[in-house]
């Protein structure tokens, strides 16, 4: 015999269901007016420091299809990569936004201050991205990946260098279609599909 | 000098206790699920960080969804439930000041949703979501009705249990976590693909909140527990400082 370990076990995940909109974001489910104040309508307030972008996107099954019913949110820091709460956090940045793909072109935008870089525990810098977590219908436990940027230096991000695949390493970066434009598809299986992440 | 130990990296996640992306007799997952493997790696800041909400950000009624979508006018049809618990960590530490979100199909099993067609009628007293912040020691609480079962489109006849969908945030963006509550003597339980993506059985039972009569209410409402378990930080006197942090 030995000692007990006293630890817990995680709660299992379940998926979140068609009607995951009902519960997070009521007004897109056809419920305006559930909350006074809806969680993660926007990552930006008026007057946020930085550059204002849109990355617009579409998530995909494995058969091509944009996927209608996914909600996604998404969590980064401000423009000097100082999430909200650290110390000098610009406090116009919230830094969680939900969204969702619209019901007739399956495409979701998502409107924010693009991210300054984070430190590494290991002491380098990630470049500039956004995290982003995908649940759906079909996915029993949410998805977890990246927003990098095509026109940042992604040459010294620990992440994108474990990536054994190179040319998987596009799948997480957003391509520039514009000023202060992206675009950004997610895979979630088959040609193409997008590296998801254990973390 | 401070002997307070730094606060880690978040444990990692073992995938074996959650349910498989894959489970062909839950349709959707099949061209839903990644066919590559995840890539692994030591949490960063960008996961260890997380959104916080505070106490002004909710309404009154947000966790009462009896009244909350007539806001107090009039109680919705239904079972009259509380349904309770506490946050933890894999550590057993509470978490404290969390958001949870709960939505629900109405007592005759239809949800409020522009895309639910199911004939059973909606509730004009019953929107089906609430919400609320853990306190000090990680406790929530709400009150609701028990959603009834509901027939869904996946093989010929299939029913969901009763359940209560559950949103939690912890205080980590890397410890997000949808789940689903259900009902402890449920028979539909055992005949749920949805619940039989989770493999391990253990696990599974972890889902099912107990009938709690010490918190139930004589003539008024009972109460079922149904406490959550988060990820944990792994907290040594070893880790490595960052910079900046
Ligand atoms: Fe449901």
């Amino acid at each position: 015999m030995v000692q007990k370990l006293d630890n817990l076990i995680e709660t299992a995940s379940q998926t979140a269901g068609p009607y995951v909109h009902i519960g997070l974001m009521p007004t897109y489910a056809g419920n305006a007016g559930a909350y006074e104040q809806e969680i993660g309508v926007s990552p930006i307030e008026e007057g946020a420091q930085g550059e204002v972008i849109e990355i617009v996107g579409s998530v995909f099954d494995g058969t091509g299809w944009a996927l209608r019913d996914a909600m996604i949110e998404s969590w980064q820091p401000d423009a000097a990569g100082k999430f909200p709460g650290q110390p000098d956090a610009d406090p116009k940045v919230t830094g969680l936004c939900r969204f969702a793909a619209d019901a007739e072109s399956g495409e979701f935008t998502l409107r924010t201050v693009k991210p300054g870089p984070v430190p590494h525990r290991t002491g380098g810098m990630q470049a500039p991205h956004i995290t982003l977590w995908i649940v759906a219908r079909g996915i029993n436990i949410g998805l977890n990946t990246r927003i990098y940027f095509e026109d940042e230096d992604n040459s010294a991000d620990p992440l994108l260098a474990r990536i054994e695949q190179k040319p998987r390493v596009d799948t997480l970066i957003a391509k520039k279609t514009g000023p202060g434009q992206y675009r950004f598809d997610i895979r979630l299986q088959g040609d193409g599909e997008t590296v998801f992440l254990d973390l | 000098m401070s002997k307070t130990p730094d606060l880690g990296p978040l444990i990692p996640r073992n995938r074996a206790i959650h349910p498989v992306p894959y489970d062909p007799d839950y349709k959707t997952s099949v061209a839903r699920s990644p066919n590559l493997p995840l890539l692994s790696m030591e949490s960063t800041p960008s996961e260890e960080h997380g959104p916080t909400f505070g106490h002004n950000a909710l309404g009154a009624l947000d966790n009462n969804l009896i009244l909350n979508w007539t806001r107090g006018a009039a109680p919705a049809v239904g079972e009259r439930i509380l349904m309770h618990g506490r946050v933890l960590d894999e550590l057993g530490r509470p978490v404290p000041e969390t958001l949870i979100e709960i939505w629900q199909a109405n007592a005759g099993g239809r949800y409020r949703h522009k895309k639910d067609t199911y004939f059973a009628p909606l509730d004009p007293n019953f929107g089906g979501c609430g919400r609320t912040i853990t306190d000090a020691e990680g406790r929530y609480q709400f009150l609701t009705i028990r959603p009834g079962a509901y027939p869904w489109p996946n093989r010929a006849n299939d029913w969901r249990p009763m359940h209560i969908h559950v949103s939690v945030f912890g205080r980590s963006f890397g410890q997000r976590l949808i789940t689903q509550m259900y009902f402890e003597g449920d028979p539909l339980i055992d005949h749920c693909p949805i619940a039989a993506t989770i493999k391990d059985r253990a696990q599974l039972d972890r889902l099912v909140a107990p009938l709690d009569m010490a918190h139930s209410r004589p003539l008024d409402f009972l109460a079922y527990k149904f406490d959550i378990v988060l990820r944990g930080r792994r907290q040594t006197m070893f880790e490595n400082k960052l910079e900046g942090m």
